[in-house]
This record gives structure tokens, sequence and C-alpha cells, in this order.
């Protein structure tokens, strides 16, 4: 699978929060509509500088906070072909892949806002069409790439009923 | 070679021995789901094709975040909690129950030994009772729902050995507080934290679940704790269903064992915006303050009710601030009403609000603060926009601590006012 598109920075810590604030909830479920306050709290002008297929690009801690499944959701909605941060926290990394949003885990420290980029999720590797660098991608485990690649959790159960996961040795 | 706590409870119920680092397929024993939820867990249920859940009286709905029903838009969401709950069977806390950290633990539902999983991240709460829960989306609820299984990758385990009684006036709160501006907000992110030692048992289980819940403000998957005769003897009469405490065998592997002596340790105060930015109070006195919460999952059981009322108790709120207070649980509430608990709350100025996460969730619709306010609560968010405005200033601290600042309308050192 590759990704291309522009680079949106953000620092450390980008929690849930700030992704989507959970006042939004009151006024609608329309998740594309929640998806137009993408960000609201910290860059309110954030959704309309998105051309589709672009990334947000973070440290490290990205996603900490509450277990919104809200906030990969909205993301994706919004456009955005993937986040790359240099870690994740575990229930939004978890949330973003079950929704079919990639999760790019590398070092982003050499991105500047705007850069061009080409992700390449089977080669592991993330370069840098500015600046003619690349990055190695920490590998995902097997079981998320075999749901990624189903497009999430809920295709998943739609094609097979249940978890159908090969690489999960189930051990009976 | 031995195991972890949490490897031997995922070993257990994936069916087979298990190690830090490999991914497993597990039974699990209990669900729960929240109001709180966009989509909801119900809604990806039926979205992924589930028609019946795999055992009604293993999933529980709760309706916490928003149990004043603010809006039509909320009203008509609870609306599709209840139908759920009715075609199904499956358990129901209606509006006004509580909590859904106080209830599970408070209802029985989840007992030592147990795997348990919660659309809310503070779903680790119950580590105190030797429970390997966390928090997860509505996606895996929903596949749970369906299966009754779940893949997890087995943590490594941090271990806290806490040594030493906290002094007067110093809680659980400040404990958890302190550690999590020691290892700061992803220290411990991926893996379990394990928390042992005669602090820890020293602590009623209102204060080991305060300090369970806020696992998650380091990373924490899991924020276990061992079961002692403490935890049996809470657990009495909430339940028939035997269960199983899980202990770290001696040679066990931990990635890290971090020693901390507490019998020193002052107030503790985390700063805007972040959990871990952690001060003792000394560095944060005198800061004036617009509102005062006693809420949420972290810090609304009876005994931190007890303690807010013991400082309030016979004075009056500062002019400039308003107190909220909303009790975890109806049987807290209750109770806190037969003690003179509540009434001295209010008798203070406090303003009571549903059990539930109202003035912590910013869906709750109650004590959102205005711009450029300063809020000190005992929740365990700060995040900016965290009660639905990111113009206020949130400052986290112990009960104590939250109602000596709201009598004196500046951040306070509650040990003045504790015997």
């Amino acid at each position: 699978m590759l990704l291309k598109g522009k680079a949106h920075l953000f620092g450390n810590d980008v929690n849930t929060d700030d992704i989507i604030a959970s006042k939004y909830k009151s006024s609608t479920t329309d998740m594309l509509e929640m998806s137009k306050y993408l960000m609201g709290n910290v860059d309110p002008d954030f959704v309309r500088r998105i051309a589709p297929g672009d990334f947000i690009v973070a440290g490290s801690n990205f996603g900490c906070g509450s277990s919104r499944e809200t906030a990969p959701r909205v993301i994706k909605l919004a456009g955005l072909s993937a986040v790359l941060a240099k870690g994740f926290a575990r229930i939004f990394f978890r949330n973003a892949i079950n929704v079919g949003l990639p999760v790019v885990e590398c070092d982003t420290g050499g991105i500047e806002e705007g850069d061009g980029l080409e992700v390449d999720l089977s080669a592991g590797l993330v370069r840098n069409l500015t600046r003619g660098t690349e990055v190695k991608v920490a590998p995902l485990p097997a079981v998320m790439l075999e749901l990624l690649r189903d497009g999430g959790l809920s295709e998943h159960f739609k094609k097979h009923g249940t978890f159908h996961l090969q690489s999960i040795d189930e051990g009976n | 070679m031995g195991k972890t706590i949490a490897e031997k409870m995922l070993g257990k119920h994936a069916g087979r021995e298990t190690t830090a680092g490999e991914i497993v397929m597990a039974d699990v024993d209990f669900i729960m789901s929240v109001d709180g939820n966009r989509p909801l867990s119900i809604q990806v249920f039926r979205e992924m094709g589930g028609k019946n859940l795999f055992d009604p009286k293993k999933f529980a709905l709760v309706i916490d975040h928003a149990p004043s029903s603010p809006t039509a838009t909320v009203a008509n969401t609870l609306k599709l909690v209840r139908q759920f709950a009715h075609e199904q069977g499956c358990i129901l806390y209606e509006a006004g129950e509580g909590s859904c950290h106080q209830l599970l633990p408070e209802r029985g539902h989840v007992l030592p030994g147990d795997l348990v999983i919660g659309t809310d991240s503070h779903t680790c709460t119950y580590g105190a009772l030797n429970v390997f829960s966390t928090g997860v989306g509505v996606s895996d609820a929903a596949a749970t729902m369906i299966s009754g299984k779940l893949w997890f990758k087995v943590p490594e385990t941090i271990r806290f050995v806490l040594k030493g009684r906290l002094p007067a006036g110093v809680y659980a709160k400040d404990l958890i507080l302190h550690l999590i501006g020691s290892v700061t907000a992803d220290g411990a992110t991926y893996k379990a934290a394990e928390y042992v030692g005669e602090s820890i048992s020293a602590l009623s289980m209102d204060g080991r679940l305060t300090i369970s819940n806020m696992a998650v403000e380091m990373g924490a998957k899991a924020g276990l704790m061992e079961a002692d005769e403490k935890t049996l003897t809470w657990l009495k009469g909430r339940t028939n269903r035997p269960f199983e405490p899980v202990v770290s065998d001696p040679d066990a592997r931990f990635v890290n064992v971090l020693e901390y002596d507490v019998s020193k340790l002052t107030p503790q105060v985390a700063l805007p915006h972040r959990v871990d930015n952690v001060v003792p109070v000394e560095e944060a006195l005198g800061k004036p303050i617009q509102q005062a919460n006693i809420v949420a999952c972290t810090n609304s059981r009876l005994e931190d009710l007890e303690i807010a009322a013991s400082i309030l108790s016979g004075r009056r709120v500062h002019p400039g601030v308003r107190l909220y207070v909303v009790p975890a649980s109806r049987p807290v509430q209750m109770e806190a009403l037969r003690r003179g608990i509540l009434q001295a709350l209010l008798e203070a100025g406090g303003i009571l609000g549903v059990p539930g996460c109202g003035a912590c969730s910013g869906g709750s619709h109650f004590g959102v603060a205005a711009d450029g306010d300063h809020v000190i609560t005992t929740a365990n968010r700060n995040f900016r926009g965290r009660v639905a405005n990111p113009e206020a200033f949130i400052y986290l601290a112990s009960p104590a601590t939250v109602a000596a600042s709201a009598l004196e309308g500046k951040i306070a050192d509650c040990r003045k006012y504790v015997r």
C-alpha cells in the first residue's frame, strides 16, 4: 500500500480531547459532521488545510487519553491517509487499526510542516520527497496487518462472522 | 522462569502458558460499555452483523457519561442504549445509578483473576481488585460482544514497590500523581503496572481504586494489585461466583522495579494541561481558583466525600468558588446522605450532580468552566478542553486538597485542616 500526501505537524502527547473534543457528541451523532471539528481545540483551521491523502505527523504518545474510537474515525473521515508518530498511546493504536487507519511508528524528527511524503506500508518505509530522505517504519504485529488488510475489525467480522486470524496460535 | 500477574491472567484466559510480548486470543469474563461512545458499541455490534450477545449476563451497558440527558441528540442515543438492553436482556445501569467504574466493582461483576474490557480508558480501575481490566474502543468491544474473545498482546510489567505509610493529609491520589509525575505520561505505555508494598496494604479499597484508575495516565494497559484480606472482606456479600486471585511469582521477570518511600510524601498537584506536570502542593499554593470539583471515577467514593466533608463541615466555601460534588454511585450517595456527609457538603455551598461522569467528561454538560477559569478537581485528566472549554485551566489533586482550596479560593495545603 502506497500513500502520498503532505505533512501536518503536531507535537508530543496529542490527546484524544485535542483530536476530537467530547462536547460535540451532544449535538450530532454523524461522524462526518464531527470530523469537521478534528483538532478543534488546538487548531480550529486545521481541517480546512487538509488535502485528501495528507498525513498527521507527530511526536511521542500520540492519541493518549480516552478510549474514544471517534478519534481515529474522524481523522480518517477528514481525508487523512495515516498518522505518523514517534510513538502511540496503546488504545488509540488499536482503535486506529480497527477502523482501518494506518498508524506509522517511525522517527518523525526530520519531517517539516508541508513536506511531501510517500508512505510505503509493504516496504516499511517513509520517503520524504521534499528532502530526499527516508526512514524505516517499526513493523506492525502480524495480527494488525491482517486486520488492516481486511479494512478494519468491522470488515473482518462482516467477512468471517468472528475472529479469523491466521497469525494467532489459539493453542486448542 | 516465574510469571507476572499479567502473564498468568492472560495465560489462564488463553488456555496456554504465555510470556510478555506474545499475542494471544483470550476468553473475556465481562464487557462494559458506556453511553459516551460515538458510535456506540451496540451500533458497531449491529454493523458487524451481530445478532445476539455471546452472553447477556457478561455484558453491562452503563448510562453515566450524560445521565442528565442534556440534549435531544443525547436523549435519542440513550434511547438506543435502553432498547438494546431490553432486546438482548443484558445488564443495564440506568441514568443516576453511577459511574461504570464504581458500579462494576460495587455490584460484584468483576472479581480477582477476571479478564475484563470496557469502552472507557479508565477500565483499568478494577486492577485494584486483582482484575486484569483494560480500556478498549467500541470495535474491540463489539467483536467481543459477538465472540466472547479478544486478542491481547501480553504486556511486560513495571513493578512499583511502595514502602512506608502515607502521612496525615496525604492520600492515594497524591501517591498516584507522584508516580505519574515520576514516570511521565507515556512511561508505562504498552505495559502493565503492578503496585505492591506496605503503602498499598495500608490503603482502603476506595484508595486502591483511585491508584489503579490512573494507571492509564502513565500509558499503562492495566494497574494491578494483589488481593489481600481487605479485598476479600470488601467482596463479601457482593458475589456468589467463585474466583481465584493471582500473584506474581518471586522469580517473575519485571521490565523495571521502581521503589518509592512514601512516608515523607506531601500533597501533590498536577498543573495544567498535563497529568504528569506534577508538583508538591507547596509549589502551587495561592493560585486563585474559581471552581472546585469533587467528582469522577478517580475520587468520588464514600471515603473521598467523607474526607472532603470533614474539612468543609461547619464552614462555607469561598464566595468566589463554585463547588461541584458528583457521588460515584447511588449507593455512595445514599450512604453519604445517611452519614450526614452530603448535608455537610451542601451546607458548605456544594452543588450536587447526578452520580456518574459529571464535571469530568465534557459530554456531561455539568460544571463547565468559563474562559480563563482555574478549576481544581479530583478527576484524572487535566487536558485542555477536558470539561468542554479549552480556555479553562485544570489542576488535579486529592479530595482534601480540593476541599481546602474551595474554602480559601486558592490552592491550599489541606494538612492544616486535617487532624
